[in-house]
C-alpha cells in the first residue's frame, strides 16, 4: 500500500476529492517529520509513538566489501507500536 | 507532539477543513495503516518510511513476578523503517 491508496481510502470514506486526501495526507505526515526533526517524540495513541533515539559511534562493517570503518553518532527515529496495534496482528504464519 | 496536537496543527494550516474532518482523515490514515498490517502487508509511504510486520518464533519465556515458565505464542510484529528524507532530517 502506497499514499495513493490511502488516499483513495479518504476519498471513499470520508468524501474528500483525491486532490484534498493527498494533499492533507502529505501534510499530516509532513507534520510528523517536522516535529520529530525539532527533536520531539510524536505519539500516536491507538496507533504508536515515534521514539528519537541518539545512537553513540560504533564500529561497522561494510557488507559489501567486508570493509571496517566507523559509523558516526547519530540520532534515529525508532517506533513503537500500541498494544491495540500488536493485537490487530495475526498471530500465525 | 500527541494525535490531538497534530490535528489542531493540521487544522491551523488548512482552512476550509473543519476540525472534526481532519480528526476523521488523521484516524482513518492511521487506521488503513493497521488494517494493511493486519492483512500482513506493507505500507510504503517515500519520505517518510515503511512499515510492515515481522515473523516471531514462539519462545519459552517466563513470569516475571512468579518465575513461573510459559510458552509465548509465535506473533507478527510491527515494524517501522525510517525512509531516506526522515533519516536525514531527523539527524541533521
Amino acid at each position: 500500500m502506497t499514499k495513493a491508496d490511502i488516499a483513495d481510502i479518504i476519498h471513499e470514506r470520508v468524501g474528500l476529492s483525491k486532490k484534498d486526501a493527498m494533499e492533507l495526507l502529505e501534510s499530516m505526515l509532513e507534520e510528523i517529520k517536522a516535529e520529530l526533526a525539532k527533536g520531539n517524540d510524536v505519539k500516536l495513541s491507538g496507533f504508536g509513538h515515534f521514539v528519537l533515539r541518539q545512537k553513540s559511534e560504533r564500529r561497522g562493517r561494510n557488507p559489501k566489501t567486508g570493509e571496517e570503518i566507523m559509523i558516526t553518532p547519530r540520532r534515529v527515529v525508532t517506533f513503537r507500536a500500541s498494544q491495540l496495534l500488536k493485537k490487530r496482528l495475526p498471530i500465525e504464519e | 507532539m500527541t494525535k490531538s496536537e497534530l490535528i489542531a496543527v493540521l487544522t491551523d494550516k488548512h482552512h476550509g477543513f473543519e476540525q472534526e474532518e481532519i480528526d476523521v482523515v488523521v484516524n482513518t490514515v492511521l487506521e488503513a495503516i493497521i488494517a494493511e498490517l493486519a492483512k500482513g502487508k506493507r505500507v510504503e509511504l517515500r519520505g517518510f518510511g515503511s512499515f510492515s510486520t515481522k515473523a516471531r518464533r514462539a519462545r519459552r519465556g517466563r513470569n516475571p513476578k512468579t518465575g513461573e515458565t510459559v510458552m509465548v505464542p509465535a506473533k507478527h510484529m510491527p515494524h517501522f523503517k525510517p525512509g531516506k528524507e526522515m533519516r536525514e532530517r531527523v539527524d541533521a
